[in-house]
């Protein structure tokens, strides 16, 4: 079937989501809470939570880029965006705003959430893909991108 | 010991979103543009990411406390509602806009910094502007 799609990485994807999934692990058993990075990243500016959980918070935001960066080293990858500035602004406000109101992102619905089996995470993860889908399918028929 | 273990998960979560691919914006953008070259990767990330999760919430169940912290603070509420769903489709629109979500924003800060700030400034301005009207909503009602 992957012969169908020779840009997948599905090795890549397993390998990296398992460690995605074992550092909500270590967040859940080890300090009680989701791994939910529009969560923690509220909490961490101060607009939900104590300020105990601030602490937590700020180390583990702090950790995401210092792991990217580090594992940047030791294999490098490509990044590229398409989005043009307007984009990444208006994507960053929907982002931000959508993610809070909804209680959640990716990381939190989609891989904590479900992992729960939580109505609540089912219906958000369904809703967020479906709108990604449908923006990216009218992006292609707007124009080239 | 707290804080250093929240800073290894943190860390172990951004070198899986760059290993996996889904810190770099055209993979995910791959995986939501179904009338193009469809690319499946972010499904593998999402089953290699929920295995060891479902197991941690097996274990979880059984647990009085977490290792090293007084209690479990996890989200509660059970029902369905409006700012669910509507916060849902308005995030999957940001989403499919920039094949950026929260976690390989924040990520490709170690990255290329440059790059992602506009986002990452908008989604901040974006999540304050959340803050602000539900605070006032709250005095009003």
């Amino acid at each position: 079937m992957l012969a169908n799609f020779p840009h997948a990485a599905p090795i890549e994807g397993l390998v990296g989501g398992l460690m995605i999934g074992t550092a909500a692990a270590i967040m859940l058993l080890g300090l009680g809470r989701i791994a939910g990075i529009s969560g923690l990243m509220a909490q961490l500016l101060g607009m939900s939570g104590t300020p105990r959980a601030r602490h937590v918070a700020a180390m583990f935001i702090i950790g995401l880029p210092v792991g990217a960066a580090l594992m940047a080293l030791g294999a490098p990858v490509a990044l590229e965006m398409s989005a043009t500035p307007a984009m990444m602004v208006a994507g960053g406000l929907l982002v931000g705003f959508g993610t809070r109101l909804g209680s959640g992102c990716t990381s939190g619905h989609g891989v904590c959430g479900l992992s729960r089996l939580s109505a609540r995470s089912f219906v958000a993860t369904g809703l967020f893909m479906g709108a990604a889908f449908v923006t990216v399918a009218m992006l292609r028929a707007a124009g080239p991108f | 010991m707290r804080l250093i273990l929240a800073l290894f998960s943190g860390a172990l979560f951004g070198a899986g979103l760059l290993y996996s691919g889904m810190a770099n914006p055209a993979r995910v953008t791959g995986f939501l543009d179904v009338f193009g070259r469809w690319d499946p990767t972010l499904a593998f990330v999402m089953m290699g990411a929920i295995v060891p999760m479902t197991l941690a919430w097996f274990v979880q169940r059984s647990m009085s406390r977490p290792l090293v912290e007084d209690r479990f603070s996890l989200p509660e509420k059970r029902e369905l509602d409006a700012p669910l769903a509507i916060g849902a489709i308005i995030f999957g629109a940001g989403w499919g806009l920039t094949g950026i979500c929260p976690g390989p924003a924040v990520a490709n800060l170690g990255i290329n910094p440059l790059a992602i700030l506009p986002f990452v400034l908008a989604m901040i301005a974006g999540m304050a502007v959340h803050h602000l009207w539900a605070r006032r909503s709250q005095n009003i009602s």
